[in-house]
């Protein structure tokens, strides 16, 4: 019988430790479908994160180092730079790369590092208990901003890719969503499209995901993804923000 | 063939370092190490090598990092309020097992502190400074000589235990100028590096890594780590012993004050005192049963030091106590000059009746 759907080769055979309806383990899916359509498993190198994706390695069938909090674009520098002739890419949360790590994210995209970052905002800390990130709402409760976040003093959510798209060193950037098939379908799409940015050489690519902590918001997954429908995408508006197409003219 | 050339010490950090192979270098500027990373700029691109300007220290280690994940030797220099920020990575990496170098040429502190030579970062490397058991292997150099020596032997070092080695000098050292014979470029047969994540062709995952979740098993591996390190111990403890044996003062010193006690000493010697040196070439591992057996043959000490006091602790551990420890510093920013060296070894010698 022809078989028509398996695991992908860059996942591994094992039972991952994300919460019930997280849209992290459909995000690595997509990640490893990636490596797989490009045929680079064998020369990919992850870098793992600070976060619920600590134990990426666990899971992406390649060789990988994890990272301290924040610094995985730093790590992935000093992976590429050394090797250039293979894929580096970081799996990172947007506390990692949005709040300790910021430095090291605006400074590898303004280098041009020829490396692809997968960053996953689910506008909250998730490992660590549902604490207020860079990317929380305005007037979303977390376990810090208990009565909402009030951007008076604690700031507004920042929109990285928007922000890196101000920077000459990018060649692609992108922001999806999983929460629907639709929207699954195009995300892939970007993904891809990220690491075939590295692939041909042309530089620095990344793809903002958004995603689902349903753990941490307090609501079954189903509405966790209707919220990040209606909530985050208004915030966060999706679309190519930028292609190697555009950088070369 | 070995060429005989004029060079200061930071230079000396940076060719040595390339001559031991090193092959990629990220840094940030800071006073008094610039020379190197302005170094590295020029030499690295000749030599098919990597080198970045970091926006920070704390990229800088991290890149460190994942080059010395990947199987090359990496190094990065900075001076004392950006190793301080240099800490996470180091613990990192000494967690992950990653065999790389860190300089620092060290300045005075606390805080922003001051441009002048200092060797108050003495604790931060020998004991720590990132959270966790764990050990740097540091050396010591007492001339812009031993630094290109100790740069080789660094690597090598590091290399051998999959440690990261730390070369602890100050900034007289860094910016001093001495005679040096550069030998060739070395043949350099690197350990093969079979756990180094190189992309998985024909072979298993490797992950480089620093996490232990599982309580027993961070124990576990926290164990292996103690054992390396006794290993490290019992082969790895260097120093240059001059005339301890029939002294009755052993000065115990480092680095530049090891280079001022040796004039000291050579003039009370002129004048017939037994006073004799243990110049220390690793500061971790720690010659402490040297110390020990120099104790118990009843001879006293003089530690001299760029610091309030931090080696001494050492030497008062290792000495147990059986015979008188004394201490001659001068806090962050001066020297000591042969003068007063040498009256604080008269002071001692003085002290103990033996004049
Ligand atoms: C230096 C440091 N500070 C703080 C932490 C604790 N910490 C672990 S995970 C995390 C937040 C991760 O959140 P995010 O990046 O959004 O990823 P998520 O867990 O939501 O996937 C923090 C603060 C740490 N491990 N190291
Ligand atoms: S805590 Fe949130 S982000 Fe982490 S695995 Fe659970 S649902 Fe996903």
């Amino acid at each position: 019988m022809e078989r028509v759907f398996g695991r992908a080769a860059a996942l591994q055979d094992r039972v991952n430790h994300y919460c019930p309806g997280c849209t992290h383990g459909v995000i690595h899916r997509l990640v490893a479908e990636a490596i797989d359509d490009l045929q680079v498993r064998e020369k990919t190198i992850a870098i793992a994160p600070v976060g619920c994706a600590v134990l990426a390695y666990n899971y992406f069938n390649c060789d990988s180092q994890q990272a301290a909090h924040g610094r995985a674009p730093a790590v992935a520098t000093g992976v590429k730079r050394v090797l250039p002739d293979r894929i580096v890419f970081t799996y990172q949360g947007d506390g990692d790369l949005a709040s300790i790590g910021m430095a090291e994210i605006v400074h590898a995209a303004n280098r041009g590092e020829n490396i692809t970052v997968i960053f996953i905002n689910n506008a909250i800390y998730g490992m660590t208990g549902g604490q207020m990130a860079p990317t929380t709402l305005p007037g979303q409760k977390t376990t810090t901003s208990p009565f909402g976040r009030d951007v008076k003093t604690m700031g507004n959510p920042i929109r990285v890719t928007e922000m890196l798209n101000t920077l000459q060193g990018p060649a692609f950037l992108a922001r999806v969503s999983v929460h629907d098939p639709k929207h699954v379908a195009k995300a892939k799409e970007a993904i891809r499209k990220s690491f075939e940015t590295q692939v041909n050489g042309q530089g620095f690519s990344m793809v903002e995901v958004l995603s689902t902590c349903p753990t941490n918001w307090g609501l079954a997954p189903t509405e966790a993804l209707k919220w990040l429908e209606t909530n985050m995408i208004p915030q966060y508006p999706l679309g190519i923000f930028r292609t190697p197409e555009e950088v070369a003219k | 063939m070995a060429e005989r050339v004029m060079m200061k010490g930071n230079e000396a950090i940076a060719e040595g370092a390339i001559r031991a192979g090193c092959r990629c270098f990220f840094g940030y500027p800071i006073t008094p190490q610039n020379e190197v990373p302005e170094y590295m700029s020029r030499r690295m691109p000749e030599v098919g090598g990597v080198f970045i300007q970091a926006e920070s220290e704390v990229s800088a280690i991290n890149m460190v990092y994942g080059a010395a994940g990947a199987g090359v030797r990496a190094m990065t220099s900075s001076s004392s309020p950006g190793v301080s920020l240099k800490m996470e990575g180091i613990s990192y990496i000494a967690g992950a097992e990653l065999p790389c170098v860190i300089v620092n040429v060290a300045r005075g502190g606390p805080g922003l502190g001051g441009l002048t030579p200092s060797q108050a970062d003495y604790f931060q490397a020998t004991k720590g400074g990132g959270h966790g058991d764990y050990r740097l292997i540091v050396f010591a150099p007492a001339s812009v000589q031993e630094i290109i020596d100790l740069m080789f032997e660094a690597f090598v070092t590091a290399d051998k235990y999959r440690n990261p080695a730390m070369v602890l000098a100050d900034g007289l050292l860094g910016q001093m100028m001495e005679p040096v014979v550069m030998k060739e470029l070395a043949d350099l047969k690197m350990p093969p590096k079979p756990w180094a994540t190189t992309g998985m062709v024909e072979r298993a995952q490797n992950v480089v890594n620093s996490l232990g979740l599982v309580g027993e098993d961070l124990e576990k591996i926290n164990q292996r780590l103690q054992q390396k390190y006794r290993e490290i111990e019992a082969n790895e403890i260097r120093f240059e012993d001059d005339g301890t044996a029939d002294a009755d003062l052993v000065v115990v010193a480092y680095g530049t004050s090891a280079r001022i006690a040796k004039s000291a000493i050579a003039k009370a010697k002129a004048e017939g005192k037994k006073v004799g040196l243990l110049r220390l070439i690793t500061l971790w591992p720690f010659p402490k049963q040297k110390i020990a057996e120099l104790a118990k043959a009843g001879k006293e000490f003089l530690v001299i030091e760029m610091s309030a006091g931090q080696m001494i602790e050492d030497v008062q551990l290792a000495s147990g106590g059986q015979t008188p420890v004394h201490f001659y510093g001068r806090l962050n920013g001066a020297i000591p000059t042969v003068t007063e060296a040498y009256q604080a070894i008269m002071k001692y010698m003085t002290g103990k009746g033996v004049e």
